[in-house]
């Protein structure tokens, strides 16, 4: 059983509802953001998604986008955000860490090598934005078949005739993406996300966590209620922009999982 | 030596043989004779589909490739607008009713066909090959850019979508988009570089008269790659009645066949005048690249014409050496995945995107299409560099010998032409795509050549 999937059995024994944060490797510098990692099973949080750093996210906001300057203009790679996750390993092995970024890096490095790196890294999962399934030949299979879940956002355009296509070679969870648009922007609605995650549900056994435009401990929890768990990214990595000390950082992500937990 | 054919074996290309029968596009240069031209479609266009020989012109295949190239890396949002814009590209494409307003326009707004010019005192001066000029800079808004875009509105307008986004570096692209949404009285948006906001002013000017909204991008480092990521996020926000009209040969597929398709007019008609010219073929036809959709458009009717050379010319910058200050993607990049698809970029070991450097706004980009890449990788198409110094020099050329101000970006290609043309044998044929025209350049050149344009007497 992977860490993810323990994960999740683990929540479900509990009746719980999971809490995921997304913060960028690298972010504003290596140690502050290693410290802010290491903090984050305390505070709450059930599921890292951890940012790879890309010069041009296309999908992401200006905050996540500005996270990924801060951290590339610091010396990030994607060799040292494997080494972020190697060094979280060390003081945690049951927290589950998601990589979340954009193909080209991987490209780069190339499939074979990226897979085995990350694997012995103590990463579980991927999520690459810009991988669809029409692309899985590419990244999603080989990274299957060397045991690492492969996560696929499905959409608000999404329809039922697409969502098969979608849900196929998914693994881990599903993120369902609750608004057309990028990260950090429009607010989720709890009230349209829930008959979009009984859509879903109805064709996977798969959980289903929910992400973007969520930003408060109200909304982590009204998302949370109508979902198996939400995702807060900008609003984290906004207080990391802010200048926010890890402390600071890691309470306002405590209040969030809070608001996750008590859905 | 140069001219000799490029190299193409066959196993090179043996994937592309195209299916008999099956789905067989009928594009623009297929259909028999255009309402403007007289001349009738060559038998080779029509024997084709029926000969079961190796063919540069079926791509790309059903994932949208070029060899390993193109393909569809967008997010899940897009995806499903990505194939509902394929499927109606697809019934258009094969619509006489699509094409017969295509053609209208193209003859009366347009004023298609551009002229194949001989430029004589260009040849004489350079005292070697005999240099034409397709000069597609004599179309409305100045530049091949309004070929792409009406095509794109009029399938925008067939998807009832009523919003259009556009990206734009030199500017051309966002005042041909402007341009045709005025025309059709639709709702338009431009993502334009910050700093290319600056060097291209008149262009913004001209799209705020036509109407657009110009949106200046900060993200990033301000160019037009960051536009077009700012487009992208338009479009993923506003993906249900908003139609991203992309300027080049780039992008998640269908757009690097559909902007070739539109584009390749330029090469259809080229094809003929020469013939009408001269009674033959071109022995070199050659391009400036960006995004290379201009080069896409010429080269694509002559792809199976193994006699013809193609030479693509990339902006060179300061110089295609260690310093990355340039955007030749071919000559100074490696494949990657950027903006929807796999191709040449500009980028570090780790896979991060690098910033072009080229005193052309236009060649700005540090990627190319997809189709490019397969070409140069195949070595149907050479590609080669030319350095903003050496583009400079070619600009004045222009205007002095035929008293043409070309754009800079055009100017790239006569620099090579200038180098390979006295070489060459009087027999010898260029065709080189005069793209666009030099008015939104003068300022930007006026600074170069250290001319104070307040004290012009």
């Amino acid at each position: 059983m992977s860490r993810i999937d323990a994960k999740f059995a683990a929540l479900a024994a509990d009746g719980r509802k999971a809490f995921v944060s997304y913060v960028m490797a690298g972010d504003p510098d290596y140690d502050t953001s290693l410290a802010i990692v290491k903090g984050l099973p305390a505070a709450g949080v059930d599921i890292i998604e951890l940012g790879l750093p890309f010069t041009d996210p296309m999908a992401d906001g200006p905050t996540i986008q500005l996270a990924g300057q801060r951290a590339l203009e610091a010396g990030m790679t994607l060799a040292r955000t494997l080494e972020l996750a190697t060094e979280f390993r060390k003081g945690d092995d049951t927290t589950p860490i998601v990589l979340m970024g954009y193909y080209n890096p991987i490209y780069s490095r190339g499939v074979d090598r990226f897979l085995e790196d990350a694997k012995a890294a103590g990463i579980d999962g991927l999520i690459v934005v810009d991988l669809p399934p029409e692309e899985d030949a590419e990244l999603c299979l080989p990274a299957q078949a060397a045991g690492l879940n492969f996560i696929r956002l499905a959409t608000p355009t999404t329809d039922d005739k697409r969502l098969p296509k979608v849900l196929t070679n998914t693994s881990g969870f599903v993120y369902y993406v609750s608004i057309t648009g990028i990260t950090g922007a429009a607010e989720a609605v709890a009230d349209d996300v829930g008959p979009e995650v009984a859509r879903i549900k109805a064709q996977t056994d798969l959980p289903i966590i929910v992400g973007f435009g969520i930003n408060t401990p109200e909304k982590s929890r009204a998302i949370a209620s109508v979902a198996d768990g939400a995702v807060v990214g900008s609003a984290i990595v906004g207080q990391i922009a802010a200048g926010k000390s890890p402390e600071e950082v890691l309470r306002f992500v405590k209040s969030l999982a809070d608001g996750a937990h008590s859905a | 030596m140069i001219y000799q054919n490029a190299a193409h074996p066959r196993a090179a290309f043996a994937f592309f043989r195209p299916k008999l029968g099956e789905g067989r596009l009928l594009l623009p240069w297929q259909f028999g004779p255009l309402p403007h031209m007289n001349k009738p479609v060559t038998e080779r266009g029509r024997t084709m589909a029926n000969d079961l020989f190796n063919s540069f012109m079926t791509g790309p295949d059903e994932n949208g490739r070029f060899g390993k190239f193109g393909g569809r890396f967008v997010s899940e949002t897009l995806m499903p607008l990505i194939l509902s814009l394929e499927e109606e590209y697809e019934k258009a494409k094969t619509d006489d009713s699509f094409w017969a307003e295509m053609h209208d326009l193209w003859t009366h707004y347009v004023g298609r066909p551009s002229p194949l010019y001989y430029a004589e005192r260009l040849t004489q001066h350079l005292g070697g090959a005999k240099i034409y000029l397709k000069r597609d800079e004599l179309n409305h808004t100045g530049a091949h850019k309004i070929n792409n875009v009406l095509g794109q509105i009029i399938l925008a307008r067939r998807m009832g979508k009523t919003r259009i986004i556009a990206e734009t570096g030199a500017g051309q692209h966002g005042v041909a988009t402007a341009t045709v949404c005025a025309k059709f009285g639709l709702k338009c948006v431009v993502y334009m570089g910050a700093h290319d906001v600056k060097r291209q002013a008149p262009n913004v000017f001209r799209m705020r008269l036509l109407g657009a909204e110009v949106i200046p991008v900060t993200s990033g480092r301000g160019t037009l790659k960051d536009a077009m990521n700012d487009a992208l996020r338009d479009w993923v926000t506003n993906v249900r009645d908003t139609f991203y009209c992309i300027g080049t040969v780039a992008g998640p597929h269908p757009y690097p066949a559909m902007v070739r398709d539109f584009q390749s007019i330029i090469g259809k008609e080229a094809k003929e005048q020469m013939q009408a010219a001269e009674g033959r073929l071109p022995d070199t036809i050659i391009a400036a690249i960006g995004g290379g959709s201009n080069a896409m458009g010429l080269f694509y009717p002559f792809l199976d014409d193994t006699s013809v050379n193609i030479i693509g010319v990339e902006a060179g910058g300061k110089g295609v050496d260690d310093r990355m200050e340039h955007c030749a993607s071919l000559t100074g990049g490696r494949p990657g995945v950027l903006h929807g698809n796999r191709t040449y970029l500009l980028q570090d070991d780790d896979g991060q995107i690098l910033e072009g450097f080229s005193i052309s706004a236009g060649l700005d980009y540090p990627g190319i299409g997809p189709e490019h890449s397969w070409l140069h990788e195949i070595g149907r198409a050479k590609y080669v560099s030319i350095t903003d110094v050496e583009a400079l020099e070619a600009f004045q050329l222009c205007c002095e010998q035929e008293g043409i101000i070309p754009a800079l970006e055009p100017s790239h290609a006569l620099a090579h032409v200038m180098k390979i043309a006295p070489e060459l044998p009087a027999d010898h044929l260029i065709c080189m795509n005069m793209c666009g025209r030099g008015d939104k350049d003068i300022f930007t050149v006026a600074r170069a050549l250290g001319f104070d344009m307040s004290d012009a007497d």
